[in-house]
C-alpha cells in the first residue's frame, strides 16, 4: 500500500436515508422514516471507525446506504475518489470490488444452494477474467487467510458453525482485494468465544492487508478494543464522534455518557461505586423526530434551546466532535470545556 | 438417499393396501347395483346368471382379495405378456368392467393417450405461463404488471372451468370460428395438416385448464420469489457487484424454485386423473370421462381400479417431490 494521501479514504457528507411511509386507501406518501438524517464523517485509510448506538438508531442503515445497498435519499459518500451515492449502475458495479461488507447474520447472508467455492469465487467470475485454476487458487488463499481448512471448499454453508460461516463471509468480502469494508455487526450473531476469534481475525487482516473498516456494533467493549475513533449514533444522527480512548475515558455528549455507563465494569469495586445513568422514556419514532435535538426528550441535561434547535456536529476539542448545545458556548469561548467536563465526570464516579 | 427411498417405498406398501381397502369398500358399499345396467327385458333367471357370472354374489372379502390379486398379479402379468409376447397370464381372470364386459386395463389404455396429450399439455402450458408471471410479479411487486398478474390468478382460481370452457366455446368456436367446438378423438396425426388440426382442437381445453393451473402456480412462484428477494444473501450478491440479472436469476430464482418444483411435481398425478369437467365439456374421451361413465353405470371394478391407480400415482409423486426437494436443497439430507 503506497497510498499515503492525506485525504480520507471515505468521506460521508450529510448522508440521509428516508424510508417513505404510505398510508390510506390511496397509499399516499404521508411521511418518512428518517432512519439516517444528515450524517457526516470521514475515515482515513487504514483506520477503523466504530459506529455504536442502540437498536434502531440507524447504524446498519448508514452502512448499507454507504455501499448503496439502499438508494440514499441525499448526501454524498466519497469512497476512494468516487461519489458512490451518485454513480450510475454500471460504474457502481465496477466500483464494488473496492468496498465490501461483512454482514451480521452469517447464516442468512450466504446463499444456501452454493458451495463455499462458489460463494467465494462468484465475485471473481463477475469482476475478473481469471482462469478456473487461478480462481480456485485465490479461494484457497482466502481460506488460508481467514483460517478455514481447504478441505471444506466444496461444502455448503449449513455444514459450518456460526464462526466458520462468518469466516466465509469475511473471505468472500476479501476476494476482490477491497480497500474499505463495512462490518455490519459481524459478531452480534456469534457466541462470545467465537466473537473474540472473529475480531482478532479482522484486526489481523487489517494489519496485513491495510484495510479500512467501518465497524458497526452495539457491543461497546468490542468497539473500544477495535476502533480508532468511535461515532455514537442516536435516532439517525451522530451525537458524538471522538477518538476511542477519549470517548471511553470521558464521554462528552449526554447520550454517549449514558450509553457508556451501561458498559459492564469487570472490577466489582469500581462497579459498586459507579453510577449508571438510566434514561427515562423511549426513543422517539424516527418517523416523527423532535423538532430540536433528537435526544431532548430523554436528556438529563435538557435546556430550552434543545427543544427548538437541532445542534450541529462541531469540534469542541481537538479531534472530538459533539452535537450538543451544552458545548456550543464552549466552542465559541475557546477551551474552557475540558476542566468542566472532567468535573462532571468525577461527580459521576464519586457518588 | 437410497436407504430413504427404499424405506419410503416399503412404507408405501401398507399405505396403499389400506387405501385399496378403503376405496374398495367405499365403492362397494355405495348404493346402486351392477344389475341396474342390465335391461329390464332380460328375464330374472338370466339376470341372476349374469350376476353370478360377474362374481357379484361372493362375500366382500373374497371379492376384495380377488381384486387385489388381479390388480397386483394378473394385470401386470398380462402387461408383461403384451410386451414380450409370452403367455404367462393365459387363463387367469382379469378385472372385468361391468359395463363393457371386457378387461378394465385395455380400456384405460385406450383412454390414457387423449388425457395425457390434452391435460399434460395444459399442465405444461400452465407452468410455462405461471413461472414468468410469478417471477416478474415478485420482482416488480405492486407494479401494474403485478396487479394484472394477481387479477389473472384470481380469475383462474375463482372462475370454474365449466364457465371459462363454455365462454371459450362461444367466443373462439362460435363467434370467431377459430377452433372446433368438439375434440375429435378419432383424429390420427399422420402429416402436417392433421397435426395442425390436432393443435386446433387441443387449443381450447388446453387454454381452459392451463389458465386454472397457471393461476395457482404463479401465486406459489410469486410468494416464493418474494420470500427469497428479501433474504440477506441477495443483498450479499448485490454487494458482490453481481449484475441484476445474475442476482435475480441465479440467487433468487434458483432458491425460489425449490418449493415450486415440489408443488409442480405434486400436481402431476392430476394429469393422469384427467379433468372430468373439461374432458366432458370438449368431448375429450379421456380418463376423466371414463371415470364419470363408470360411476354412472355402477361399473364398480372400473371405478375401483381407476381410483386406486390415482392413489398409487399420488403416493409415488409425493415420494418424487420429497426426493426432488432433497436433491435441490443441499440443506435437506435424507440419511
Amino acid at each position: 500500500m503506497l497510498d499515503t494521501r492525506p485525504a480520507p479514504l471515505v468521506q460521508v457528507e450529510d448522508l440521509r436515508m428516508y424510508f417513505p411511509i404510505y398510508t390510506g386507501i390511496l397509499r399516499r406518501h404521508t411521511g418518512n422514516v428518517k432512519a439516517v438524517d444528515g450524517v457526516s464523517f470521514s475515515i482515513q485509510a487504514g483506520e477503523t471507525l466504530g459506529l455504536v448506538g442502540e437498536s434502531g438508531c440507524g447504524k446498519s442503515t448508514v452502512g448499507r446506504a454507504m455501499l448503496r445497498l439502499y438508494e440514499p435519499t441525499g448526501g454524498r459518500v466519497v469512497i476512494d475518489g468516487d461519489d458512490v451515492a451518485h454513480l450510475p449502475p454500471e460504474a457502481l458495479r465496477r466500483k464494488r470490488p473496492t468496498m465490501q461488507m461483512v454482514f451480521q447474520d452469517p447464516q442468512a447472508s450466504l446463499n444456501p444452494r452454493m458451495t463455499l467455492a462458489q460463494i467465494i469465487s462468484e465475485p471473481l467470475d463477475e469482476h475478473t477474467d481469471w482462469s478456473r485454476d487461478k480462481k480456485i487458487e485465490r479461494v484457497h488463499e482466502l481460506m488460508d487467510q481467514v483460517g478455514l481448512n481447504r478441505r471444506f471448499i466444496n461444502r455448503y454453508p449449513h455444514e459450518f458453525s456460526g464462526g466458520q460461516r462468518q469466516r466465509i463471509g469475511i473471505a468472500r468480502a476479501l476476494a476482490l482485494n477491497p480497500r474499505f469494508i463495512v462490518c455490519d455487526e459481524p459478531i452480534a450473531a456469534l457466541d462470545v468465544s467465537i466473537q473474540a476469534q472473529v475480531v482478532n481475525l479482522l484486526e489481523d487482516l487489517q494489519d496485513r492487508l491495510g484495510l479500512t473498516y467501518l465497524f458497526i456494533s452495539h457491543d461497546l467493549s468490542m468497539v473500544r478494543h477495535l476502533a480508532d475513533r468511535v461515532a455514537v449514533m442516536y435516532l439517525g444522527r451522530i451525537a458524538e464522534l471522538s477518538p476511542s480512548a477519549d470517548l471511553y475515558a470521558r464521554p462528552l455528549h449526554p447520550y454517549a455518557e449514558a450509553l457508556l455507563s451501561a458498559v459492564n465494569e469487570p472490577d466489582p469495586a469500581i462497579a459498586a461505586r459507579r453510577k449508571r445513568i438510566i434514561l427515562k422514556g423511549d426513543v422517539p419514532s424516527p418517523a416523527n423526530p423532535p423538532v430540536g435535538c433528537n435526544f431532548c426528550t430523554r436528556c438529563p441535561k435538557v435546556m430550552d434551546i434543545c427543544r427548538q434547535v437541532k445542534p450541529d456536529l462541531v469540534e469542541v476539542e481537538p479531534g472530538r466532535l459533539v452535537a450538543c448545545h451544552l458545548f456550543e458556548s464552549r466552542q465559541a469561548a475557546g477551551t474552557t470545556g475540558a476542566p468542566e467536563a472532567t468535573e462532571r465526570n468525577q461527580q459521576g464516579v464519586s457518588q | 438417499m437410497l436407504t430413504y427411498t427404499l424405506r419410503r417405498l416399503l412404507l408405501a406398501i401398507p399405505t396403499l393396501l389400506l387405501i385399496s381397502l378403503v376405496i374398495f369398500l367405499l365403492v362397494d358399499l355405495a348404493p346402486g347395483s351392477p344389475a341396474s345396467e342390465i335391461p329390464l327385458t332380460v328375464p330374472p333367471e338370466v339376470r341372476a346368471k349374469i350376476l353370478e357370472a360377474l362374481g357379484v354374489n361372493e362375500p366382500v372379502h373374497i371379492r376384495y382379495l380377488l381384486w387385489l390379486k388381479q390388480f397386483f398379479w394378473v394385470e401386470p402379468l398380462n402387461g408383461f405378456d403384451a410386451i414380450f409376447g409370452t403367455h404367462y397370464a393365459e387363463g387367469m381372470q382379469r378385472i372385468i368392467s361391468y359395463q363393457s364386459r371386457s378387461p378394465v386395463f385395455p380400456l384405460i389404455g385406450e383412454r390414457l393417450p387423449q388425457t395425457l396429450t390434452v391435460i399434460g399439455t395444459a399442465y405444461l402450458v400452465g407452468v410455462l405461463i405461471a413461472l414468468p408471471i410469478g417471477i416478474y410479479s415478485a420482482y416488480r411487486q405492486y407494479s401494474l404488471f403485478d396487479q394484472f398478474g394477481t387479477m389473472f390468478a384470481m380469475i383462474g382460481f375463482s372462475v370454474p372451468t365449466f364457465f371459462t370452457g363454455t365462454l371459450f366455446i362461444i367466443i373462439f368456436a362460435v363467434w370467431l370460428g377459430w377452433f372446433p367446438t368438439k375434440y375429435n378423438t378419432t383424429l390420427v396425426v399422420t402429416d402436417w395438416a392433421s397435426f395442425k388440426e390436432q393443435l386446433r382442437q387441443m387449443a381450447m381445453p388446453v387454454m381452459v385448464l392451463g389458465l386454472a393451473n397457471a393461476a395457482a402456480i404463479s401465486r406459489y412462484m410469486r410468494s416464493s420469489m418474494l420470500e427469497n428477494m428479501s433474504q440477506d444473501y441477495v443483498r450479499t450478491a448485490r454487494a458482490k457487484g453481481m449484475s441484476e440479472r445474475t442476482v435475480v436469476l441465479k440467487h433468487v430464482l434458483r432458491n425460489s424454485l425449490i418449493p415450486v418444483v415440489t408443488v409442480i411435481a405434486l400436481g402431476i398425478p392430476s394429469i393422469f386423473g384427467g379433468a372430468i369437467i373439461t374432458e366432458n365439456l370438449f368431448g375429450v374421451n379421456g380418463i376423466g370421462s371414463a371415470l364419470i361413465q363408470a360411476i354412472r353405470g355402477n361399473d364398480l371394478p372400473m371405478v375401483q381400479t381407476l381410483a386406486f391407480i390415482f392413489a398409487i400415482l399420488i403416493v409415488t409423486f409425493n415420494l418424487i417431490a420429497d426426493l426432488l426437494y432433497g436433491m435441490l436443497d443441499p440443506r435437506i439430507r435424507y440419511d
